[in-house]
């Protein structure tokens, strides 16, 4: 290797730095594509640790873009997906990013699963005007235009199932996760839920994702004799947790309520007997009862292989699905796939209704107002007992206002 | 009272696992000087085995872990050792090399057979009240299965002529040649037990946790800590490390919490290779198994 004299790196840093202003001006200039299609990318693992989550999301999206194009397309064009598959990897992330943006030219990347990955490509894709639709349940708080979220925050699933354990279960709270950012948000959010409600917030345990014994936490929990536990646990090894607490007879002793518990598929690795009883609260169940729902199951199922062969949906695979409508839906409002036409259709508090219901953006946060339903595990699968209609997606309101500061774009986190 | 007594079982069953864990990579690192990277993935396979045995064929849970899963296992790694790792004794960064591929190899087979999706078999044997506190009964089955197996290693080890036969020739291969041993077979046998026992570990840890195709990542860093602040008597080193470990892990993790106790466990293998450069039974218990 060369040394780098100062002359050499002046040189090459004036070449990329023109390299990017080039690259970054020609993601501003929409050149019109080959006339009779509509470009969009879909950015989900569906390969590595989190390909469980990525794979049902791709073939949502998809099974999205061939109704709309079944149904004679957008604005007289055809919709191309573009599926990268970004295998559970930050770089790949960032690389097929770029890529969307300054190579494909898309009209909108659906995309991200993790916060992690979504915090990779938000900037990306800002840098670089081309809108991101993030669709998966998170720990919410991102205030950004460009980033249009219909996944659920902590407000709209966190405090209805605290709630619904500080009514029926007692008032102690016990708290346990997976040790990176979203659980970590997440149990601050819930800490200030129960603080505020006369409740008492015993602990927030966060344990690495790769943690597999939990023997002395269940003891702590004993210990602690909360009037139900509250968790956010995440992945596979995790589940170990649900298995050893039914083992040491617990299930039945102290009440459990989640924010994650299903989005995994957990009662379906789990037998009935180490998870009947646990409560939920999700945007969507393959369960609900809808029409509109059965329907959409039932489409989803033949599409791919028949209902012994498709993967169960919950509301982390069903979410690109609705996110891919609604942005289509937005184009034909707005009449251009134009980015900024698009985001001003969506920001008029527009709605759209789908498999889970009615969803409404919230112009000041670029979040869905949405149904959620409480769920209990009952024989391995999801019992749906109350639906809470249209809960604001108001978390960070107190700091967000996209309407007045359409600038921002920034994650606030719960201040307690 | 009661608190201490459920700690107290806490602490066995923390060292029951590094030292299940370490049984199988005691005999094929420890005595056959194999960095076996695979060694997460061979604990997995004894999982697998616990599961299509008991959910495809309804075979009884305690055959499917204690007889069917170190036997398959342990045929898997005579292969292995047939087709990869007879060829790199005595090199030990190649034997990194090649069982790091084995490893990436068997997690792609598993997924693609199985997908990557999570199993797992419900814990047996229901729970017991101690106090205020109640715990799974399996805990006490799984400390009781390690000394059993401990027990075992030692006995065919010392009093044995198998055992002496692995061991001299372990020790120096072309002196044992000399006395009619075939080194080559030795090894072969050996590393079959050692992955045997591997699978042993496995399927006996599959009731307390979930399987799948990538679970082998939680278990080796850990296998790998404890068996090398062992040292070079690898069976009482493993032994001693998971007592120390097991210790300092669940009382810090009880105490504060399991990051904590994460942690802790490393500082103290750090302080002690500091202390033991070549493990705990390079200094202390020298002449034992």
């Amino acid at each position: 290797m060369g040394s780098i004299t100062r002359r050499k790196f002046l040189a090459t840093s004036a070449a990329s730095a023109a390299a990017i202003t080039a690259a970054g001006l020609m993601g501003n200039v929409r050149i019109a594509r080959a006339d009779d299609e509509i470009v969009i990318a879909s950015l989900f693992d569906q390969s590595g640790g989190l390909d469980v989550y990525g794979t049902p999301m791709t073939m949502c999206a998809t099974l999205a873009v061939e109704e709309i194009n079944a149904a004679g397309g957008l604005l007289g064009k055809k919709i191309r997906l573009i599926s990268y598959d970004p295998q559970s990897n930050m770089e790949l992330y960032a690389q097929y990013a770029q890529e969307a943006a300054l190579k494909e030219k898309v009209a909108v990347v659906q995309g991200a699963i993790t916060s992690a990955s979504r915090e990779v490509i938000r900037p990306i894709l800002g840098e670089n005007k081309t809108m991101l639709w993030y669709s998966v349940i998170y720990e919410g708080g991102v205030c950004d235009m460009n980033n249009v979220v219909s996944g659920a925050t902590p407000l709209q699933m966190g405090d209805p199932v605290v709630e619904y354990g500080m009514k029926n279960y007692g008032k102690k709270v016990y708290y346990i996760g997976a040790d990176y950012n979203a659980p970590q948000i997440i149990g601050d959010w819930g800490k200030k839920y129960v603080t505020e409600h006369g409740g008492e917030w015993l602990a927030k345990n966060l344990f690495p994702l790769d943690v597999t014994e939990f023997g002395p936490e269940i003891s702590k929990i004993q210990a602690a004799k909360p009037d139900f536990l509250y968790t956010c646990l995440v992945g596979g090894a995790h589940i170990s947790f649900y298995r050893q607490w039914a083992a040491a007879g617990m299930l039945s002793k102290i009440p459990m309520v989640s924010f994650t518990f299903g989005v995994g598929n957990e009662h379906k690795s789990l037998k009935p007997e180490e998870c009947d009883g646990i409560v939920s609260a999700q945007p969507y169940f393959q369960e609900l009862e809808t029409p509109a729902n059965k329907a959409f199951v039932k489409r989803f199922q033949d599409r791919f292989g028949g209902p012994d062969k498709a993967p169960y949906l919950n509301s982390v695979g069903s979410g690109s699905y609705i996110g891919t409508w609604f942005w289509a839906e937005a184009v034909k409002k707005a009449g251009t796939i134009e980015r900024e036409a698009v985001l001003k259709a969506l920001a008029s508090g527009m709605s759209w209704e789908g498999p889970s219901g009615k969803l409404t953006i919230d112009p000041a946060s670029m979040h869905c107002t949405q149904d959620v339903h409480l769920a209990k595990v009952e024989g391995g699968s999801w019992k749906v007992f109350q639906t809470i209609n249209q809960l604001r997606p108001d978390d960070v309101k107190d700091r967000c206002d996209l309407t007045k500061n359409p600038e921002t774009a920034e994650q606030f986190t719960p201040q307690i | 009272m009661d608190l201490v007594g459920i700690q107290i079982i806490q602490v066995l069953s923390g060292i029951a696992t590094l030292a299940l864990m370490g049984a199988g990579l005691a005999v094929i690192f420890g005595m056959m000087r194999v960095i076996n990277f695979a060694h997460g993935e061979f604990m997995m396979l004894g999982g697998y085995v616990v599961i299509v045995c008991t959910e495809q064929f309804g075979i009884n849970l305690w055959v499917a872990m204690l007889i069917i899963a170190p036997i398959l296992v342990g045929l898997i790694g005579l292969v292995f050792e047939r087709i990869l790792i007879r060829f790199l004794y005595g090199r030990m960064i190649d034997t990194l090399i090649a069982t790091w591929g084995l490893s990436l190899f068997l997690i792609g087979v598993i997924t693609w057979i199985f997908g990557n999706v999570t199993r797992g078999v419900q814990t047996p044997l229901g729970s017991y009240s101690f106090g205020d506190y109640s715990e799974k009964t399996y805990t006490l089955v799984m400390i009781a299965f390690t000394v059993v197996i401990y027990l075992a290693i030692f006995v065919v080890l010392r009093r044995t002529k198998l055992g002496l036969i692995a061991r001299g020739t372990m020790q120096n291969p072309s002196q044992a040649s000399c006395l009619g041993v075939s080194p080559p077979r030795v090894y072969m046998v050996t590393f079959a037990i050692g992955a045997a026992l591997t699978g042993l570990a496995g399927a006996i840890l599959a009731p307390l946790n979930t399987v799948i195709p990538t679970i082998g990542v939680s278990y080796v860093a850990q296998a790998f800590i404890t068996v090398i602040t062992g040292g070079a008597a690898a069976f009482t080193g493993t032994v001693l490390a998971s007592g120390v470990f097991g210790a300092v892990r669940q009382i810090i993790s009880f105490q504060w919490t399991p990051i904590l106790g994460q942690v802790f466990l490393l500082i103290t293998a750090v302080i002690l290779l500091r202390i033991f450069p070549t493990g705990i039974t390079g200094r202390y218990f020298r002449r034992s198994t």
